[in-house]
C-alpha cells in the first residue's frame, strides 16, 4: 500500500466526490443573512435612476434637464454624450464568428435611440425615490423613426435601416452544407416539413441586476460591486472602456440572486453608473426595478425556422435541412456577441443522430428591441425542439413508434469518440444507455394503454420524447478565440492555515447551482479534510485566482477539476513537511480525516492542526535548510476538445384541455450523463430547475410587442412565469461517461433541463392532439394557440 | 418644482422582531423599503414590487402580507416579523434545517419569503400534502429550484412536526 501512492482523486479515502452533501454558505441565505449587492451601503453612497427610450426608434432632438437638476436630493444628472466622453464604446463581435458586424455602442443613447428602453439620461439622488421623481421632470424633445421591429421583415428592402452605414439589418449569416442534401432528399421515403417559431423571452432573475460603483480618484481605483456571472471579464472591461489599469479595477460579487446568462454581459447602464462614481467621486447604487428590467435585461430565444428532414423508409434519417433566423436587437451584445445563440443551433441540431447530410443556413438580424443574447441553454432549447419535432413528425409519418425512430437514429454508444456532421467532436456520449435508463423509470406502454383508454372519455394526453446533447465546459474555441476578454481557464487556491483548516479561493461565481460545494467536495477528498474545515471564498477580482467566473456550465468540470490538482499539490506540501515532523517518508503517510496518518494502518501521527502550528509559529523547530509552504494553486483549461458535451433525454406526459387549450403537465422524467457526478443531489436539483425554467419557455413566458416596438406585458402579473401550482415532479436518473480530459472526470450540467423540456413538451402535447388532426410548432403553446392548432378560434 | 413631491415625512411607531422601532418616513414608503433602508433588515427582499414574487412577504399582526404592496405607515402601531426575527425565535429551525439538506434554496434571493409563507402553512396544516403545498407557494416565484426540492422540505416538515 505504501509502494502504491494514491493516483487519483477517485482512489481518497473518505471520499466526498459522489456525495449528496450540503452547500456551504447555504445557511446564512436561510436566516436572511446573505449580502446581496442591494444589501450593501457604502459611505455618501447616491442612487441612479435612467430615463429610456420611450420609442423604439427616435432621433433626440434635445434634453432639458434643468428641473430635473434643481430636484430635492438630486446630485447629478448626465446624458449619454456626458458619459460618452469618460467611455471609450465597444463593439460586440466575435473574429471567428466571420463576416459578423455591428457598430459601436455607447454605455447610453446619444443623438438616437434604438430600443425601447435604451438608457438616455442618468439621474443621481440621495435617495432612488428621489431620482425616479426627477427624472419624470427631463424634457427630451423626441422625433419619432420608423422602426424595424419585426425581425421576419427586417431585411425586407423596405424595412428601415438601424444602422445605415450597413444598407441594410443583417448582423451575420452563416451557411453549412455538408454531404448531399439534395440528394439524400431526393431518395428519401417521407419528406416532413415545419416553420417553427420560438418567442421572444427573458430571463427574470428574482433579484434584478445590481451595481454599485465606488472611485477613489486619490489612488484611480474603482471597485464595483455587482451581482454578475464574471467579475474577472468585467474587470477587463471596466479597465478597457475607462482607460484604466487593470489591478486598479475590483469587482466584488457577493451573493447573487439568480443569473442564468442574464448577468454576464456589458450593459449600458451598469458601464454608466461606473461612469456616474467618476464623475461625482462617491458611490453611486444602480439596480433596474422589476419592469424595466423587462426592457433592459437581454432578451433570448426569438427564432423563426422553416425546417425539412429526409428519412428512407426503415426510419432512418437521412438529411436534415433547415434556414433560421433570429432578431437581436440594434447592436451585438458585447463581449460575448449575439451570434453564438444561432451558432449553437447551427451546430446542435441532429447532434444525437447519426446525419450523414446536412444544410442549414443562420441569418441574424438587426431589429428595434432590447439586445437578444446568450440565456441559459444558449440555441439549446432551439435546436433540441426543432430536431425532435421534425422526428416525431417523420415517426409519424412513417406509422413507426417514436420511441423505436429514436433508437434506429441515435449514435451507437460504442462509436465514440467521434464527430458529428457539423464538426463537433465527441469524447464519449450515452445516447442509448440513457434511453434505457429512461425506459426503466417510465412504464411507456402503461402510458401509451391509458392514453387509448382516457381518449375514449375524451381526455387528450400525450407524451412526448426529446433526445439532446449539450455544450459544456467550453475551452477558448469559444469566446477566447474571437478576442472576448472572457477566460476559459480557472483557477484555485488551497490554503492550510495555521489551524488546519482549509481555505479555499476561485474565480468561479456561486449564483445558487452550488460551485462552492463542488469546490468543498473536491479539495476536502483531495487533501484529505472534512468540509466542516473549509472555508469557500469565490467572487473577488482581489483575492481568487484569475477565471472565466460561471457560465457555460464549466464550474464543476473547470474549476472542480483545479481545485482537485491543487488538492493534490498542498496534500504533497502537507506531507513532506509532516515527514520532516515525524521522521517519515511522505510516500508513507496519508492525510484522512483532518489527520496525517500512517497510509498502512491509517493510525493518526499529528492532526493538521498541528502541522498548521508548528509551520507558522515553530518554524525554529524545523530544519534551517527547509522552508515549507502550505499554500498550492493550479488552474485547468480543456485541452483534449473544445467542449465536454453531455447528454440526455427527456419525457413528458401531459394532459390537454382540449377545451380551454390548457396543458397541464402530469409527469415528467430525465435522464443525463454529466460525467462524474460530485454530488448528485445537486445535480438533479440543476436538472429539476432547468426544466422548469424550459417549461416557462414552452408553454407560458414571451415578451409581446406592437407593431411599434412597445413591450405590452413588461411585468410579472402579464408575463407569466412557472409558478409552483402548475409544475409537476420530476424524476431524474444518471448514466455516467466520465470527462477524459481531467482527472476528476466531471462534465457540466446546468442547462441540460432547460435545453430539453421545450422540444419534449411541444412533442406531448402534440401527440396529445394527433387524432385531433392539430400540430403546433410555436413556444409558448398558450392556451390560445392550442385552441387555434384545434380550430376553436381565429 | 411640483409641491407634492415635498410631503412631510410621517412617524412610523412599530414593534419590528420584537423590538420597538420609530422612524420619520415619507409617507409613500412601503413596507419593505422601511425594513431594508431605515432598519436595514435585508433578509426581506424586494423582486418585482407590484406584488407577484412574494420575495418581500413578511408577517404583520399574524398575517403574512407583501412588503412592497403595504406602506410603512399602514404599519404603524403593528407587530411586524421579518426573516430575520422569525430565525432567531426558533419557530422554522426545522424548516430551515430540512431546507438545507433538501437543497431548497438555490441562489436564496426568494428563500426568505419562502419560508415567510411555508410558516404559516406549517403553522394552519402541518398535515397539508403536496397539491395545497404548492397551492399555497404558488404566490412565490422561485427561478432556480423549480419547486420541487421546496414542496418536500416543507412536506418533510409537517411530517415530522406531525409526529411529535
Amino acid at each position: 500500500m505504501a509502494d502504491s501512492p494514491v493516483v487519483t482523486v477517485h482512489d481518497r479515502p473518505n471520499s466526498y466526490i459522489g456525495r449528496s452533501v450540503p452547500r456551504p454558505n447555504v445557511q446564512r441565505l436561510l436566516h436572511g443573512r446573505g449580502t446581496f449587492t442591494d444589501d450593501i451601503k457604502l459611505p455618501r453612497m447616491v442612487h441612479a435612476a435612467y430615463l429610456r427610450s420611450p420609442f423604439a426608434h427616435a432621433d433626440i432632438k434635445s434634453i432639458n434637464v434643468d428641473a430635473a437638476k434643481a430636484a430635492p436630493g438630486v446630485v447629478g444628472v448626465f446624458t449619454g454624450k456626458e458619459i460618452a466622453e469618460l467611455c471609450e464604446p465597444w463593439v460586440g463581435v466575435l473574429s471567428h464568428l466571420e463576416g459578423m458586424r455591428s457598430p459601436p455602442q455607447y454605455p447610453m443613447a446619444i443623438d438616437r435611440a434604438r430600443w425601447q428602453g435604451e438608457p438616455v439620461v442618468a439621474v443621481v439622488a440621495e435617495t432612488r425615490a428621489q431620482a425616479e421623481d426627477a427624472v419624470e421632470l427631463v424634457d427630451v424633445d423626441w422625433a419619432e423613426l420608423p422602426a424595424a421591429c419585426d425581425m421576419s421583415a427586417a431585411l425586407d428592402a423596405d424595412a428601415p435601416v438601424i444602422h445605415e452605414e450597413y444598407g441594410n439589418n443583417l448582423c451575420w449569416e452563416r451557411i453549412v452544407d455538408e454531404g448531399d442534401v439534395d440528394a439524400a432528399f431526393d431518395q428519401a421515403a417521407v419528406v416532413v416539413e415545419d416553420e417553427f417559431t420560438f418567442g421572444r423571452h427573458t430571463g427574470v432573475t428574482l433579484e434584478p441586476r445590481s451595481i454599485i460603483s465606488s472611485w477613489d480618484p486619490s489612488e484611480e481605483e474603482l471597485t464595483v460591486y455587482m451581482s454578475t456571472q464574471g467579475p474577472h471579464m468585467l474587470q477587463a472591461i471596466f479597465a478597457k472602456h475607462f482607460g484604466l489599469d487593470e489591478h486598479r479595477v475590483r469587482v466584488i460579487c457577493k451573493d447573487v440572486g439568480g443569473a442564468f446568462g442574464i448577468k454576464v454581459h456589458t450593459y449600458g447602464d451598469e458601464i454608466a453608473t461606473a461612469a456616474l462614481t467618476m464623475l461625482l467621486k462617491r458611490p453611486v447604487k444602480f439596480i433596474p426595478d422589476r419592469m424595466e428590467s423587462f426592457t433592459a435585461d437581454i432578451h433570448a430565444r426569438h427564432h423563426t425556422i422553416k425546417a425539412r428532414m429526409a428519412v428512407a423508409g426503415d426510419g432512418k434519417i437521412l438529411a436534415i435541412d433547415f434556414d433560421d433566423l433570429t432578431g437581436i436587437g440594434p447592436y451585438s451584445m458585447y463581449p460575448r456577441s449575439s451570434g453564438i445563440e444561432i451558432n449553437q443551433v447551427l451546430n446542435l441540431t441532429g447532434g444525437p443522430y447519426t446525419i450523414e447530410n446536412y444544410r442549414a443556413r443562420g441569418r441574424v438580424v438587426f431589429q428595434n428591441k432590447p439586445l437578444m443574447c446568450q440565456y441559459r441553454a444558449v440555441g439549446h432549447p432551439i435546436a433540441t425542439a426543432m430536431q425532435e419535432a421534425l422526428v416525431d413528425h417523420a415517426a409519424q409519418a412513417l406509422g413507426m413508434d417514436v420511441v423505436e425512430i429514436r433508437a434506429r437514429n441515435l449514435v451507437p454508444d460504442d462509436a465514440y469518440p467521434t464527430k458529428s456532421i457539423t464538426g463537433m467532436p465527441f469524447d464519449k456520449l450515452s445516447h442509448h444507455a440513457a434511453k434505457d435508463k429512461l425506459l426503466g423509470m417510465v412504464d411507456y406502454a402503461g402510458l401509451r394503454a391509458d392514453q387509448e383508454t382516457a381518449r375514449e372519455s375524451g381526455i387528450y394526453r400525450g407524451i412526448g420524447f426529446a433526445c439532446m446533447i449539450e455544450v459544456t465546459s467550453p475551452s477558448p474555441m469559444f469566446y477566447g478565440v474571437g478576442g472576448a476578454p472572457i477566460s476559459a481557464q480557472d483557477g484555485v487556491t488551497l490554503r492550510l492555515d495555521a489551524k488546519g483548516n482549509l481555505i479555499v479561493a476561485s474565480g468561479v461565481t456561486e449564483q445558487g447551482q452550488g460551485a462552492e460545494a463542488v469546490l468543498s467536495q473536491v479539495a476536502a477528498t483531495a487533501v484529505g479534510v472534512t468540509p466542516d474545515k473549509i472555508k469557500i471564498i469565490t467572487g473577488d477580482t482581489e483575492i481568487t485566482p484569475y477565471g472565466g467566473g460561471t457560465w457555460a456550465s464549466r464550474g464543476t468540470g473547470i474549476a472542480g477539476e483545479a481545485a482537485a490538482q491543487a488538492g493534490h499539490a498542498l496534500r504533497d506540501q502537507i506531507l513532506e513537511v509532516a515527514g520532516i515532523m515525524l521522521q517519515s517518508e511522505p510516500r508513507k503517510l496519508d492525510i484522512r480525516d483532518n489527520a496525517v496518518v500512517d497510509a498502512d494502518t491509517g493510525n493518526e501521527r499529528i492532526s493538521l492542526a498541528e502541522v498548521g502550528r508548528v509551520v507558522y509559529y515553530r518554524a525554529d523547530t524545523m530544519p534551517k535548510d527547509y522552508q515549507s509552504e502550505l499554500i498550492a494553486t493550479r488552474h485547468h483549461v480543456p485541452k483534449k476538445f473544445p467542449f465536454a458535451f453531455t447528454n440526455g433525454i427527456h419525457c413528458s406526459h401531459v394532459e390537454v384541455d382540449v377545451d380551454t387549450g390548457m396543458v397541464k403537465l402530469l409527469n415528467y422524467w430525465v435522464v443525463e450523463d454529466c460525467g462524474t457526478v460530485i454530488n448528485p443531489l445537486l445535480v438533479e436539483e440543476q436538472v429539476r430547475g432547468g426544466v422548469i425554467q424550459g417549461i416557462g419557455g414552452a408553454l407560458y413566458e414571451e415578451c409581446l410587442y406592437s407593431d411599434e416596438g412597445q413591450l405590452l406585458n413588461g411585468n410579472l402579473a402579464d408575463y407569466l412565469v412557472p409558478m409552483a401550482a402548475e409544475m409537476p415532479d420530476i424524476e431524474v436518473g444518471h448514466v455516467t461517461s466520465p470527462n477524459s480530459d481531467s482527472e476528476l472526470g466531471a462534465k457540466g450540467a446546468g442547462e441540460g433541463g432547460t435545453g430539453g423540456a421545450p422540444a419534449a413538451i411541444l412533442n406531448a402535447v402534440n401527440d396529445a392532439l394527433l387524432p385531433l388532426g392539430a400540430r403546433l410548432t410555436v413556444n409558448p403553446m398558450t392556451p390560445e394557440r392550442v385552441l387555434r392548432a384545434l380550430g376553436k378560434t381565429e | 418644482m411640483p409641491d407634492s413631491i415635498e410631503i412631510p415625512p410621517v412617524v412610523v411607531t412599530a414593534t419590528v422582531n420584537g423590538e420597538r422601532v420609530s422612524r420619520a418616513v415619507e409617507p409613500r414608503m412601503n413596507l419593505v423599503d422601511f425594513l431594508r433602508e431605515e432598519l436595514e433588515l435585508t433578509g426581506s427582499h424586494v423582486g418585482c414590487e407590484h406584488g407577484v414574487c412574494g420575495a418581500c412577504t413578511v408577517r404583520v399582526d399574524g398575517t403574512i402580507v407583501r412588503g412592497c404592496l403595504m406602506l410603512a405607515v399602514q404599519a404603524d402601531g403593528a407587530e411586524v416579523l421579518t426573516i430575520e426575527g422569525l430565525s432567531e425565535s426558533g419557530e422554522i429551525a426545522d424548516l430551515q434545517e430540512n431546507f438545507k439538506t433538501r437543497n431548497a434554496a438555490q441562489c436564496g434571493f426568494c428563500t426568505p419569503g419562502m419560508l415567510m409563507t411555508a410558516a404559516e402553512l406549517l403553522a394552519e396544516n402541518p398535515g397539508a400534502g403536496r397539491t395545497e403545498i404548492r397551492e399555497h407557494i404558488s404566490g412565490n416565484f422561485c427561478r432556480c429550484t423549480g419547486y420541487q426540492a421546496i414542496v418536500d422540505a416543507i412536506e418533510e416538515t409537517g411530517k415530522n412536526r406531525g409526529e411529535k
